[in-house]
């Protein structure tokens, strides 16, 4: 490493202010655009999941029941 | 040739392609991520005249290279779906515009932290900074233009045009610090040439940049499978995949 310690690393002479927000922009907008799509398609799944099982098992609404 | 057009044109190939792709792609990307972070955050020397804040390069320089990439890839896509009316290109276009839309806010804020430190301001309206929020507008307005229609065929044709008539930003971008004064100085690596950068500074940006191409092709791929899905959610093939619990 080439701080000599957490202290220093963390303050950067002045620019850890700067880099480490930065940085943790950065890891949020990845995380995000990972997330989204990944949970886009997991909450379609189980939607898609609910709806074909609901048809598969009987009356899908309240309607075809009256 | 021939045939991987037929395939390409096929969702449940693609949707099974990209998930065999992803499944390597993106352990990859994220180590290579996580090294390239903790290798230029604490490993680098820092810049003999910026100091420690130009660490931040690490995560400058791949996110603008990527967001500009990626408005080729758009663009291409956008053509091709014009050109040939293939759905799958379109599938791909609309899956570009969001992932391109963060990296270019991302290169835009820490832009902006870069040059409060170095320049002594957060923002300044020069060619390189107006032309890369330019990009921004572009890819919001193609997201923007996507919901806009009900008719999501008219929403591609309009979000192809779209993206091809902004293409002519792409070089303006590039260019702008060569073509106008900038406080942005020109470009450190070049592909033909001596770069200006130190090596022992150069690796940890080169894997920086590769991560956010793999980051980018991840997006793309993770986008592009969930809207196969909601394209096709009447297909036997997407009822299969619900009941099957697959992911």
């Amino acid at each position: 490493m080439y701080f000599e310690n957490l202290a220093a690393a963390l303050t950067m002479d002045g620019h850890g202010l700067f880099v480490w927000p930065a940085y943790l922009i950065a890891v949020l907008v990845i995380v995000t655009i990972l997330i989204r799509p990944w949970r886009r398609q997991r909450k379609f799944l189980r939607l898609k999941s609910a709806e074909l099982k609901r048809q598969q098992g009987g009356p899908s609404s309240i309607e075809e029941v009256i | 040739m021939w045939s991987f057009f037929h395939k390409f044109g096929s969702p449940p190939w693609l949707y099974r392609i990209a998930g065999s792709i992803l499944r390597w792609l993106l352990p990859i990307t994220l180590v290579a991520l996580s090294v390239g972070m903790v290798w230029g955050l604490l490993f680098t020397a820092p810049d003999f005249r910026q100091g420690n804040s130009y660490r931040i390069i690490y995560i400058h320089v791949p996110a603008a290279a990527v967001a500009l990439a990626g408005y080729y890839v758009m663009a291409i896509a956008g053509a091709v779906s014009l050109i040939w009316k293939m759905k799958m290109a379109d599938v791909a276009m609309k899956a570009c515009a969001p992932i391109g839309a963060a990296l270019t806010f991302l290169a835009l804020v820490t832009g902006a932290i870069w040059g409060k430190p170095t320049w002594g301001t957060w923002w300044v309206w020069d060619a390189r900074i107006t032309s890369m929020l330019i990009l921004l507008f572009l890819y919001l307005g193609v997201i923007a233009l996507y919901e806009a229609f009900d008719n999501k065929e008219a929403a591609g044709k309009a979000c192809a045009v779209l993206s091809l008539v902004g293409m002519v930003n792409i070089p303006i971008i590039y260019k702008s610090v060569d073509w106008w004064y900038s406080l942005h100085q020109p470009a450190s690596i070049k592909l033909s040439g001596d770069s200006s950068i130190d090596p022992s500074m150069l690796y940890p940006l080169l894997l920086m940049i590769a991560a956010f191409y793999g980051l980018f092709t991840c997006c793309m791929l993770l986008n592009m499978r969930a809207e196969l899905l909601e394209r096709e959610t009447r297909t036997n093939w997407v009822k299969k995949l619900a009941l099957a619990g697959r992911r």
